[in-house]
């Protein structure tokens, strides 16, 4: 019963695309404007074939990975202190609230200002990105964990850095991981911010690849980056966050 | 299997003029007042009362978690102030921990008992799990279990790291009367065998009379202890039994005269 709903979405895609090329090649749409699915798929396979796609593809996720590990880094210990402390929640966590709501690409300047256009400027933008969105998850779940759990393991000798490890991380962890993800979404925003904005000589990544396209008018180029960048997106998400998240669901009974 | 340490002190848990204020919306409410009890070692003490006696702040001031306003709680004369191995709770819920299967849950708390080797503490948490009927589930998450399973498991978790004062918190008050009526005949089995001191908090008074070897009545606004009956019925007791019924009617009976009573009567 699988296999006519996956065949669905590819018929209607393949439909589409069909449509797409023979409204371009009729004349009615110039292709240096709207390009033609082929022709951006003939870019894709000669930027496949040079190595030029892969080696920018490799650049963007390199800076992504880092800047993403590092602020969730920052962010998870930061967040698990304000849920402690309402203090820190008063003090933090409000200011991490307001800093979410910030356009990630608003960091941009401050990065260049104080890093030189270099890949530091590009990962702090990144981890600007991220860090907020998780220490507000991180924040949020920890505050959520069921105080009975708390009162069951306190009576069975949990405390302190036991208790967090054991009880209330395992307890947050869902939400705790939907806030990375959330993170990740924020990251992979501001990382194609910073690539356009930053130029860097020695790294190029998906972001200079696009603006290069349209300093070059290459529509096909543009086209391609953006559907290579929306295509790490969602890989990310299908292969790495969803499965996770499925998981933990299922082990714990909220999702048959 | 770990046996219990013999104490040489007759009454292991003593109750002294204990009181416990709550800030309320309307002030400072007195949840439990001037509170005094022993109970002995191997005994099956239980807390009967209605909602607002102050029988499950009761059973927190003993668990530890919380702490008494005046007068003082011991376990074999040291002083309870914070939660501790030596007095586990069963709590209305199961509590089990979702991310941990029915095994690991048992383990938890042996895990955090010092001196035990791994293979000691597997060796444990099957035995108890297996004492509760559920050696066969090992395995299986809490949300695979039967609310009634999920109980046993949370017995077994609170029996493994064999505490000094098993303390029940209405653990059976969310169940179906069939389970219920199971679990009375496992925690009695439980109860003669391994000679555990018990302190049971709950509303219903059958349930009181079924396990207790002593019924302790407490009146609501403030909790104070109103009657003490002492249940001499051999065990293992069934929940219907005609003489059970019986005490437990005289007890309902001079509850309800109670709580008839002017408030005036009270002092």
């Amino acid at each position: 019963m699988k296999s006519p709903r996956a065949l669905v979405p590819i018929v209607i895609g393949l439909l589409v695309l069909g449509f797409w090329e023979w409204y371009v090649r009729s004349g009615r749409v110039e292709d240096f404007f709207v390009p033609a699915p082929t022709q951006i798929g003939a870019w894709f396979w000669s930027a496949l074939c040079d190595g030029s796609l892969a080696s920018a593809t490799w650049v963007t996720m390199r800076r992504l990975m880092l800047g993403f590990a590092i602020g969730a880094a920052i962010g998870i210990p930061i967040g698990a202190l304000c849920a402690r402390s309402s203090l820190a929640r008063d003090t933090i966590g409000i200011l991490s609230l307001g800093l979410q709501t910030l356009p990630s690409v608003c960091w941009v300047p401050v990065a260049i200002i104080a890093f030189d256009p270099t890949e530091a400027a590009v990962v702090f933008v990144v981890v600007m990105g991220t860090v907020w969105a998780v220490v507000i998850a991180v924040q949020e779940s920890v505050l959520n964990v069921q105080p009975l759990y708390l009162r069951a393991a306190q009576t069975m000798g949990s405390r302190g850095w036991h208790l967090w490890t054991h009880v209330i991380f395992p307890a947050a962890l869902p939400g705790i991981i939907s806030g990375l993800k959330q993170g990740w979404a924020f990251a992979w925003r501001s990382l194609m911010a910073a690539e356009i904005f930053v130029a860097i000589i020695d790294g190029f990544g998906l972001g200079a690849l696009l603006n290069a396209g349209r300093d070059l008018h290459r529509m096909d180029l543009v086209m391609g980056v953006m559907a290579v960048v929306m295509l790490v997106g969602l890989l990310a998400d299908l292969i790495f966050f969803s499965p996770i998240e499925r998981w933990l669901r299922r082990s714990r009974g909220l999702e048959r | 299997m770990p046996a219990n340490p013999s104490s040489e002190s007759n009454s292991q848990l003593t109750l002294r003029h204990v009181t416990k204020r709550f800030n309320g919306r309307a002030g400072l409410v007195t949840a439990v007042e001037d509170i005094s009890l022993q109970v002995k070692e191997g005994e099956f003490l239980v807390l009967v009362g209605p909602s607002g006696c102050g029988k499950s702040t009761l059973l927190s001031l003993l668990a530890g978690l919380e702490q008494v306003d005046d007068g003082s709680i011991k376990l074999d004369g040291a002083d309870v102030v914070e939660p501790g191995r030596d007095r586990l709770v069963m709590f209305q819920q199961d509590a089990l921990f979702p991310w941990l299967d029915a095994l690991e849950n048992v383990m938890f708390g042996l895990r955090l008992k010092p001196g035990l080797t791994d293979a000691e503490r597997t060796e444990a948490a099957r035995y108890y799990l297996d004492l509760v009927g559920l050696g066969d589930k090992e395995k299986a998450r809490p949300h695979e279990l039967s609310g009634g399973m999920r109980q046993r498991v949370a017995l077994a978790r609170s029996l493994a790291p064999n505490p000094r004062v098993l303390l029940m918190d209405e653990p059976f008050s969310a169940l179906d009367a069939l389970t219920r009526d199971q679990l009375y005949g496992d925690i009695q089995k439980i109860f003669t065998q391994r000679k555990k001191t018990i302190v049971l908090v709950t509303h219903n008074i059958r349930e009181a009379v079924c396990l207790g070897d002593r019924v302790v009545l407490l009146s609501p606004n403030p909790g104070r202890v109103r009657q003490v009956f002492n249940i001499d019925l051999p065990r293992p007791r069934r929940i219907n039994d005609p003489a059970l019924a019986t005490l437990a009617a005289d007890i309902t009976t001079a509850l309800s005269a109670h709580l008839a009573e002017p408030k005036e009567g009270l002092v």
